[in-house]
Formats: structure tokens, sequence, C-alpha cells
């Protein structure tokens, strides 16, 4: 990166905006915004394949409250979501004092937690979606060849139901992507972040948010064409022939 | 126990603000997703390539960052505009740039890109020969529009405007980092002032539950009568 911005730098002499200086904001404000959404997205990932499997269930106690957990997460703005865990804990007495003092003292914590949360009510629904939409017949073959209930969930269900959630998710992807433009709210420099402390400094907000719309948009193009390829690789099955 | 430390009326007014901002918004992103969408579906390459440049510019931009780029840069491009009237006409006006305005006009601009893209689904649902019926009645193309195409397209269109206007909806919060004073933001002053995250923003959710439970009963009576004449098949 450094030598990378000594090379660069005799290109930007002549600019008063795009100096060294903010060009590592910029890049510290990636490093952020990818990290948070990257972890928040894998641990997502993790929690909602249990979470489907549950609610896709027939026990009421399991997929009530599953149902619920969606409906709150999905009904109301990340924003709010966002500030329930920043402030939540912060106002407790004696937190500062006790173990959990790291997740008050840097906001990187109360955001993944929001977003971990946020993105796995949404992956759970997909993946609701898709397991229901397993075509009777995969379930009888599982049954025919004398698979428990479970096997045939970990060989056929669940498989067969991740590939047809795969354009879901993607969009998913894209999605949180952007809803992380949030994290800014509360103090951390993301993209978003480090755009507007240029827009501050400079009072340029064209050079400034085109610049970091730009980055954006060059992450969400190459995530979805990440998962075309994904897509045409797991789905080929399903082309017509 | 509902007092919310004096806050309650500001709250009001705030899920009010939210409320007003959603609709315009809603009605501005139906108007220009028709647009859009029509212009995708002309025959006129410009049109065509000008609409698509659009919502996949859109699309590739997280909402908060065109939000801070029309309003911050509004402001600056309005002035630009005047300075510029200014010394041509030798006049000197000034015209602020309101946050609702641009609240409503990013937001519209925003979700006007995805509507376009349920019309466009939903206009290509519509069989061609209905089309021609109409034409062959010699109705003219708005005529045709307003009683064949449009009627027919909205039985397809609605769950995905209904769809959309959820994102919308809660999009909505976002203006609250731009200093709007809609719930999110009173909510957020509250807390800051009095520590209790929990009596502010519990409530504040549940006002956007409110609100998405108020319009689904909308939806379903839309629904219903756009579904009419339809109900045998499927």
């Amino acid at each position: 990166m450094e030598q990378w911005l000594t090379q660069v730098a005799p290109f930007l002499s002549d600019n008063l905006i795009f100096t060294p200086n903010t060009l590592a904001q910029y890049w510290d404000g990636l490093v952020n915004t990818v990290q948070l959404v990257f972890i928040s997205l894998v641990v997502g990932l993790f929690l909602a394949v249990p979470l489907a499997v549950g609610r896709a269930s027939r026990r009421v106690w399991l997929n009530v409250p599953i149902w619920l957990f969606n409906y709150v997460f999905r009904g109301t703005p990340l924003l709010i979501q966002l500030y329930i865990a920043y402030y939540g804990f912060a106002f407790i007495d004696g937190v500062q004092d006790s173990a959990f003092a790291f997740f008050i003292n840097d906001p990187v914590y109360p955001a993944l937690l929001a977003f971990t949360l946020n993105t796995a009510a949404y992956t759970t629904e997909i993946f609701v979606g898709a397991i229901r939409a397993t075509p009777q017949g995969e379930l009888e073959a599982a049954r025919a060849y004398g698979m428990s209930a479970a096997t045939a969930y970990r060989r056929v269900v669940l498989p067969s139901a991740f590939r047809r959630a795969l354009p879901a998710y993607g969009n998913e992807v894209i999605f949180m992507l952007h809803a992380s433009a949030i994290a800014s709210a509360v103090t951390i420099t993301d993209l978003t972040g480090a755009a507007y402390y240029v827009y501050a400094r400079f009072y340029s907000p064209f050079p400034a948010f085109i610049f970091v719309a730009l980055v954006y948009m060059l992450l969400s193009f190459v995530l979805q064409g990440g998962f075309k390829v994904l897509e045409t690789r797991m789905l080929r099955h399903l082309k017509p022939a | 126990m509902f007092d919310f430390q004096g806050y309650g009326p500001r709250l009001l007014e705030g899920a009010w603000l939210t409320a007003e901002l959603a609709v315009l918004s809603l009605i501005a992103a139906l108007v220009i997703g028709l647009m859009v969408a029509s212009a995708k579906s002309s025959r006129s390459m410009t049109l065509k390539s000008v609409a698509t440049v659009y919502t996949t510019l859109i699309r590739g931009v997280p909402d908060l960052v065109m939000m801070m780029l029309l309003f911050y840069g509004g402001q600056i491009g309005m002035n630009m505009a005047t300075d510029g009237l200014n010394a041509w006409l030798g006049t000197d006006m000034f015209i602020n740039v309101n946050a609702f305005a641009a609240g409503v006009v990013t937001l519209g601009v925003i979700y006007g890109a995805y509507m376009s893209e349920t019309f466009r689904g939903a206009f290509l649902a519509v069989d061609a020969g209905q089309m021609e019926a109409a034409r062959a009645y010699g109705m003219s193309p708005w005529l045709a529009f307003r009683r064949v195409r449009f009627p027919l397209m909205m039985r397809h269109a609605l769950p995905g405007i209904n769809n959309n206007w959820l994102v919308l909806l809660k999009s909505t919060a976002l203006v609250s980092i731009i200093g709007l004073s809609d719930m999110v933001y009173v909510a957020d002053q509250a807390t800051k002032a009095t520590h209790q995250p929990f009596l502010f923003m519990l409530p504040v959710g549940l006002g956007y539950l409110a609100i998405t439970a108020v319009s689904e009963l909308v939806v379903t009576g839309l629904k219903r009568r756009f579904d009419v004449g339809f109900s045998q098949a499927t």
C-alpha cells in the first residue's frame, strides 16, 4: 500500500482533494467496510442454516419464535437495530468494568452484532423458501433409499435448497454491502465515513461522494459477477437443454 | 410509564414525518418507475440506454451515499446555478435546499429505479392481444395505457411494488443521518439526552411494524381490486 501510494503520488500532485492522505483514508474505509460485511455475512450464513431448518419444521414451539425473530428484524430498519446494539449496552451500570467493556469501547462490535442478526433473518427467509420448494420426488427418492429424516436433510434437501437459494442470496450480499454504509452513523470510518470526512474537510461533496459511489459500484459488480459464475456452475443441471 | 420523558409529542411528529416522507417518495418512485419502464420498452435506442444506465448506476450505489450526494451536493449545485444566474441577470437570489424535499427526491430517484424493473416485468406479462384489441378499437396510446395496459399490468406489478415499498419505508430511517427529524432522529436525540435507548428505540421499531401492518391492509384491498375477472385463473 505504502509503495503504491508513493507511485501514485506524482499523478496526484496537482489534485487538491485526492491526496495520498485522503486516499489512505478511503483505503482504511474500504478495509473496514469489507471486514464488516464479510464477517457478518459469514456468521449470518452459519446462523441461518439451523434457523431455516427450524422455521421449516412443523413444531410450533420451534417455528413460531424463529418466525417472530425474522418478522422483527426484517420489519424494522437496520439503523434502529444498529442504534439498539450501539446504545443498548453502553448505559448499563458497571459495564465498563466488566468483561464486556471491549464491546462498548469499539463501535465495530455492536455493528457486527446488528448486521449479523439482520442478515441472518433475511438469509433464513431465503433458505426457508428454497427448502419448501424442494420437489416432492426428491423427498420420496430419499425415503425410498431408506434415509432417515436427518440424512435426507443433509444429503438431499439442503444441497438442493442451497442451489435454488443462490440467486436470492446473491442479492442479499449486495444488499448487505449497501446497508453497511450506515456504520458511519456510529462513528465507524467505513467507505461512507471516509467520504463524509473528505466532504467535510474540503466542502466538496461531488468528488468525495462520487468517488466512493464508484468504489461501491465496483464492489457490487465484482460480487454480482462472482455470483453469476457460481450460479452457472451450480445450477447447470437446471438450464434448459 | 408512557410519558417518554417529555419526548412523546416530538416522537409523534417524527412518526408523522416518516409516514409523509414514505408516502410522497412512494408516489415519486411510482411515477419515475413508470416513465423509466416505458423508456426501457420503447423503440428509441437513446431512451433505452439512458434508462438502463440510470437503473444500473442506482442499483450499484448505497442509498445513504446517494442521499448524501444529493443532499450535500444539491445545495452546492443549487448555489452554483443561482450564482450563474445572478451574474447573468444581475439579481441576488439564494435558494435553500430543503432537507425534506431532498429526502423525497432522493428516495424517489432511488426507488424509481427498482420500481422500473418491477413495471418492466409486468408490462411484458400483459398479453399482446389485449393491446392489439385496444388499438383495433381505435383507442389512442394514452387511452389504451389507462384502460387496458395499466389495470392488467398492476395485477403482476403489485407484489413487486409491495416489496419495494417495504424496503423504501425502512430506508426513510436514513434521512435521520442527514439531519431530518424523523422518528429515528428524535429517538437518537432522546437516547443521547436520557441514556435510555430501549425506551425510545423499541417504540420506534414498533412504529415501523405498525405502518407495515396498515399498508398490508391497503395492499390486500388493492390486490382484490386488480384481481377482478381473474379469480378462476391460476
